[in-house]
């Protein structure tokens, strides 16, 4: 299962890559990559083998130690995340039914929360480590932009949590939406703030000021070349892949989907039956890939924050809208009956 | 006093609630892409797809030979001081006994350069040939990796003779009988006086 997930995340984070590439070029009225293999497919081996072939250059003025663990740091946290993320439905294997989930911990939102939060650790290390104002520059942007934009997610997912049961594991957020409506319904405000605190949690644009080209070379990954650049990258990648997993899970039901108990009672099929676990991570794929697709959208569509437009944002705009969210969410669930005082 | 009417009055007025928030504009700004989704993109997959050209169009030049398979090209420099690129040299030969077949007349081009980099496939070289040797055709030169790579000498110029390349797009009756109007500054070189002027090779 592990393993499963693991090549699963790389192996979607290496095709949106690509996809990112086409994705831009279609929105640019242009063709996008086409010469590697069929429609460009075999692009992302091409990248890979291009970024291991190049030259390696760990400046002299660096902290050798720290320079390499900045991106391992990154790529390990992009990868930790995807641990708590229930695919799908139980399947029943030989008598046994096994979760679809690499573990089921019960503080899940907290443990997303905790290691996306060292994953800034990677950027602001790989940043310090090089020695050069630039990317010591991006890695400063990246953590206070990241530390920001935390605190409005986190209040963001405590209205979730508040409205979806009280549940911190993520299993029983989406079980929560298999009868009923998803979670989107009750908190349209809270998945808002949530969506755009993933874009600057994900550094995506508008809000990759870490990494802005115009004014900071590279941002944090100045100094890096070959696969240690790569594996910052292609973090990104997955990073993304895992919010959209997230928010895909948390707002919009996960591997639910509309009458879908009525679906499976009419194919005839049984709790753990392997197809609907296969119908049910079909349909969380799906959601998954047009997050992925919104995330490019958004970034080919805005130009990046001004710097103090952007902690204005988080701290004006969003912060406040948060706890207005909770201090709704809080009132919305007392009349539905949820908490009780 | 008001002097022209270009005056653009700035203002700095504050943002508004729907502006400080960016939402709608972000919405409009993700609509004028998403229309551009289903745009037909314009691209060319240019060697497997080729761009229409005009039959007249200009490209990589052709040292023609005649019906029996002699360069036609004498060597005469005209084309050289017509070039306004400066980008065609050459060096004459004088052909020798047993040569007939593969020089038209006693005089021949040793070696005729064209730089590609420098040509700008303006046509003047065809205009101002009087044995109808060179010609521009509808091939476009290669990409290459260094400079002197550009420096296209007889073994890419002359045709090859079992590969002839047709010219007639190019050399239409029109033109062949437009070529005879005396006056004309190649059939100069059939006035003796002035067959010196410009034939320093």
């Amino acid at each position: 299962m592990c393993a499963a997930v693991f090549l699963l995340s790389l192996g979607v984070a290496a095709y949106a890559t690509l996809w990112e590439r086409k994705f831009a070029a279609f929105l640019q009225d242009r063709k996008g990559p086409s010469r590697a293999g069929p429609a460009g497919l075999l692009q992302p081996i091409a990248d890979g083998v291009k970024m291991f072939m190049k030259e390696e250059i760990i400046p002299n003025v660096s902290n050798r130690s720290l320079f390499i663990l900045g991106p391992c740091l990154f790529m390990v946290t992009a990868v930790m995340t995807s641990v708590v993320i229930p695919w799908a439905k139980p399947m029943m294997i030989g008598g046994h039914m096994y979760d679809l989930q690499i573990t089921d911990i019960n503080i899940g939102t907290i443990y997303l929360l905790g290691v996306v939060s060292i994953g800034v650790y990677g950027i602001m290390i790989g940043g310090w480590a090089s020695n050069n104002k630039f990317a010591l520059l991006g890695a400063v942007r990246a953590s206070s932009q990241m530390i920001s934009y935390e605190i409005a997610m986190g209040i963001a997912l405590i209205a979730l949590i508040i409205s979806s049961g009280g549940s911190l594991s993520l299993k029983d957020i989406i079980e929560g939406q298999d009868k009923g409506f998803a979670n989107i319904v009750w908190q349209p405000l809270g998945f808002l703030i949530f969506f755009i605190c993933a874009l600057a949690e994900t550094n995506r644009a508008p809000f990759d000021l870490p990494e802005c080209e115009t004014e900071l070379v590279g941002g944090y990954h100045t100094e890096y070349s070959s696969m240690k650049l790569g594996l910052f990258l292609f973090a990104e990648y997955i990073n993304m892949f895992i919010s959209s997993a997230i928010m895909a899970g948390f707002y919009f039901g996960g591997y639910n989907f509309p009458f879908a108990s009525e679906l499976y009672a009419s194919l005839g099929l049984h709790e753990g039956d392997w197809l609907i676990s296969l119908i049910g991570f079909g349909a969380y794929f799906t959601k998954i890939v047009l997050f992925i697709c919104l995330f490019m959208w958004v970034r080919w569509t805005l130009p990046r924050f001004r710097y103090d437009q952007l902690m204005n944002l988080g701290w004006k705009t969003l912060l406040p809208l948060s706890l207005l969210n909770l201090a709704l969410t809080v009132v919305v669930e007392y009349f539905r009956g949820n908490i009780h005082f | 006093m008001q002097l022209t009417n270009r005056k653009i009055v700035v203002s700095n007025k504050e943002q508004s609630f729907a502006e400080r928030i960016y939402l709608p504009a972000i919405f409009k700004g993700m609509m004028i892409t998403a229309s551009h989704l289903f745009k037909k993109s314009p691209t060319i997959n240019y060697p497997e797809q080729k761009r229409p050209i005009a039959n007249v169009y200009r490209g990589q030049h052709v040292l023609k030979r005649d019906e029996n398979g002699a360069e036609r090209c004498t060597s005469c420099g005209m084309c050289a001081v017509a070039c306004p690129a400066e980008a065609i040299t050459m060096t004459s030969g004088e052909r020798k006994k047993g040569e007939e077949h593969l020089y038209r007349e006693e005089k021949y081009a040793a070696t005729y350069e064209i730089d590609m980099l420098r040509c700008i496939f303006c046509g003047l070289c065809e205009e101002a040939c009087p044995k109808e040797a060179i010609f521009l055709t509808d091939r476009i030169v290669d990409a290459g990796f260094e400079r002197k790579e550009f420096v296209f000498g007889k073994d890419k110029l002359v045709e090859k003779i079992d590969q002839r390349i047709d010219v007639t797009k190019r050399q239409t009756p029109e033109v062949l009988a437009f070529k005879k109007i005396p006056g004309l500054k190649h059939n100069e070189l059939y006035d003796a006086k002035k067959l010196n002027k410009g034939h320093k090779h």
